[in-house]
């Protein structure tokens, strides 16, 4: 009744919509959000070949496991930075994070 | 006309979409992580439309119930640079529009010629005990899939000792602030 | 036919169903009509449960504080909390200046969703279940944790110092006694080998898993309390600390959501620990009468809800390094070797054919001594210091 391309469709979409807010937003914390965006998107992938192409093999299931643990540790690492960041810069803008040394 | 099926499927396709199109437009960090929400409860649907019920749980427990609290925290933590109406894209914003329109038109001409995409969902091999059953046991097995599930860990605790090492608070010394 | 008083609720349903079809409706319309009429009888007797609790609760911890209770508005003052609910609705709505409205209004809304999502997966009888999926336990976890979220986004957007500090030390306490909550959980699922509610509780037919377990139960109750916010663990709402946190800016119904979500949150939990723990709606006769497990499954919550008023009038509030070293140093290690004892002797009983009653008891038997043994060290060396403290001072 769904065919697959719809899912495949699907998370192309959300996956350009995550590519354009990791470019285009100043934000560290906005980039981020981004990021999960795609990260998102590639599960979601991930599932629908599962599904619709090898339902009795189930590494795709663990292959999206997989994904969300290294989602969350990307995302605890990436927040400590911006928090650390902050402390030093008094900005989160990725802008005027451009100088190594001060 | 559209099955019952279909009609979820594109109620929360459309959902999501939206969701994450004001995820990245939206000025207000807080809105945004709202937004991000949304978007993330709306994959959590389709995985259930999709017959993955422990992903989508682990979905909603993984991104909402951590990833999305802890931007929601960091956004007040940083309070100061973010609650300010300041510009939020950058002067070559459209540079990216650009680069994300042009990879989806080539990804919806790639897969409009792939006729291998246009089938339906074959039926479920086990049912969803057997499933999960499956799952568990893959990931622990010599043969399978024990050595991703090992690293993933080893992963996360390096993530965890790491953030807590990056995130520590700054100590006033006599002369000059330095890391605790 | 199904026998009335065998599915009682499948009884209804078929009535419904044949019933709607014959209106001319699509058949999977139909089972998503009745799905949604069955969450909408779910939810709404869930919230008005709330009212008895409420006035169950002011009355039980006003007889432990030696006074009476409500006993004006109706017999033993049943009808209270309607009045106070009738108040509550006629009070103006204060917005605070500069709050950012969506998460102010979203927050109250968030709170009770989580709570009552959590009645979906709750066996009250062998054949009521609302939702039987096979992940009930994960799925209370992340459930249940999506009330964290609207006390932060209460706290944060209500413009106000206090109530700030109160959502951060709320969300830390939470996150914090979250981890043993979960750990604890994992004791049930292992014991019973299934993740679904209903499996766990059949499980539970010869023993309850509060014979085979008592530390994973007692670690689940304590840690869900702190989950709650109740007392002893109420330092996030409590007046004289930091003037009601994160529902400092929320008056009129808003406010009677937040209420309604706790006191409701505190019965779920004793739901929960009578499901998981206790035996849910196990007891004599249940197989020939399932409506006799809605009554066990009432009683059993009924008494372990009266265990939480009663520790909420017996005991002190803990301040919150106490809690967070509570929970860190003592609770997350314990229930730590709880699960992996659990894991162990549920190995042993099956490779050795041992007698499972025995080896579980006989783990925790251990348990009990290491931790004791445990805190006997870990006494003696406070004292010592203290006391070399007050010497050298």
């Amino acid at each position: 009744m769904i065919p697959l391309s719809w899912y495949v469709l699907f998370s192309a979409a959300l996956f350009c919509i995550g590519l354009y807010g990791a470019l285009a937003r100043r934000n560290a914390l906005a980039i981020l959000m981004a990021i999960e965006l795609m990260l998102n998107a590639v599960n979601i992938n991930l599932v629908a070949f599962w599904r619709y192409i090898t339902p009795d093999l189930i590494a795709g299931q663990a292959f999206a496991l997989i994904v969300f643990a290294v989602a969350a540790s990307e995302a605890a690492v990436g927040m400590a930075l911006i928090i650390s960041i902050y402390r030093h810069r008094n900005t989160v803008a990725v802008e005027e994070i451009d100088m190594l040394k001060w | 006309m559209l099955s019952l099926l279909q009609i979820a499927f594109l109620v929360a396709a459309f959902l999501t979409i939206v969701s994450a199109i004001m995820v990245v437009t939206t000025p207000s960090m807080v809105h945004a992580a709202l937004w991000l929400i949304l978007t993330l409860a709306g994959v959590a649907v389709l995985f259930l439309l999709l017959n993955a019920g422990f992903l989508a749980v682990v979905q909603i427990a993984v991104y909402i119930d951590a990833i999305a609290i802890m931007i929601i925290i960091v956004v007040m933590l940083t309070k100061g640079a973010t609650r300010q109406r300041i510009r939020q894209v950058n002067k070559t914003w459209w540079g990216g529009a650009i680069a994300a329109l042009i990879l989806f038109a080539g990804l919806i001409a790639l897969f409009t010629q792939t006729p291998a995409l246009a089938v339906n969902a074959p039926a479920l091999a086990m049912s969803q005990e057997a499933l999960l059953e499956d799952l568990g046991m893959a990931l622990v097995d010599v043969n399978r899939y024990i050595i991703p599930f090992e690293v993933a860990s080893v992963l996360l605790l390096a993530a965890l000792i790491g953030s807590i090492m990056v995130a520590r608070p700054l100590v006033r010394g006599k002369d000059e602030e330095v890391e605790a | 036919m199904i026998d009335v008083l065998k599915d009682p609720i499948a009884w209804i349903g078929d009535l419904l169903r044949t019933w709607l079809i014959g209106l001319g409706l699509l058949p999977e319309f139909v089972t998503f009509l009745l799905q949604l009429l069955s969450a909408v009888i779910i939810a709404t007797a869930v919230l008005l449960l709330t009212f008895l609790l409420i006035w169950a609760e002011r009355k039980i911890v006003a007889r432990f504080q030696d006074r009476v209770g409500p006993n004006r508005v109706g017999p033993f003052g049943v009808f209270q909390t309607v009045a106070d609910l009738l108040k509550l609705v006629t009070k103006e709505l204060i917005t605070p200046t500069g709050a950012d409205l969506v998460p102010y209004n979203l927050a109250p809304l968030i709170t009770v969703m989580s709570v009552v999502g959590l009645w979906a997966v709750m066996p009250l009888a062998p054949t009521v279940l609302p939702a039987d999926i096979n992940v009930g336990v994960l799925y209370i976890i992340s459930i249940g944790a999506i009330g964290m979220l609207g006390i932060l986004l209460a706290g944060m957007s209500s413009n106000n110092k206090y109530a700030l500090l109160g959502a951060f030390r709320t969300v830390a306490l939470m996150v914090s006694y979250a981890v043993p909550m979960v750990l604890a959980l994992l004791v049930p699922v292992l014991l019973s080998g299934s993740m679904g509610m209903q499996a766990i509780v059949e499980g539970q037919r010869p023993i309850p898993f509060f014979v085979l377990a008592p530390i994973a139960a007692l670690i689940f109750f304590i840690s869900s309390l702190a989950e709650v916010g109740r007392a002893p663990f109420d330092l996030l709402e409590a007046d004289s600390e930091i003037v009601a946190g994160y529902n400092i800016e929320y008056s009129g119904l808003k406010f009677g959501m937040f209420f309604v979500a706790e006191f409701l949150h505190a019965f779920t939990i004793s739901a929960l620990t009578a499901t998981l723990f206790l035996g849910g709606w196990s007891g004599p006769w249940v197989d020939l009468y399932p409506v006799l497990g809605m009554l066990y499954f009432i009683i059993k919550s009924s008494i372990v809800y009266f265990v939480v008023i009663w520790i909420r009038g017996s005991f002190p509030r803990i301040r919150i390094d106490q809690m967070n070293a509570l929970n860190w140093k003592f609770i997350t290690p314990v229930a730590l070797f709880g699960l992996v004892f659990t894991a162990v002797a549920e190995k042993l009983a099956v490779e050795l054919g041992l007698s499972r009653l025995l080896t579980h008891v006989g783990a925790n038997a251990l348990l009990i001594i290491l931790t004791l043994l445990a805190l006997g060290i870990y006494a003696r060396s406070a004292r010592t210091k203290f006391e070399s403290g007050t010497k050298a001072g």
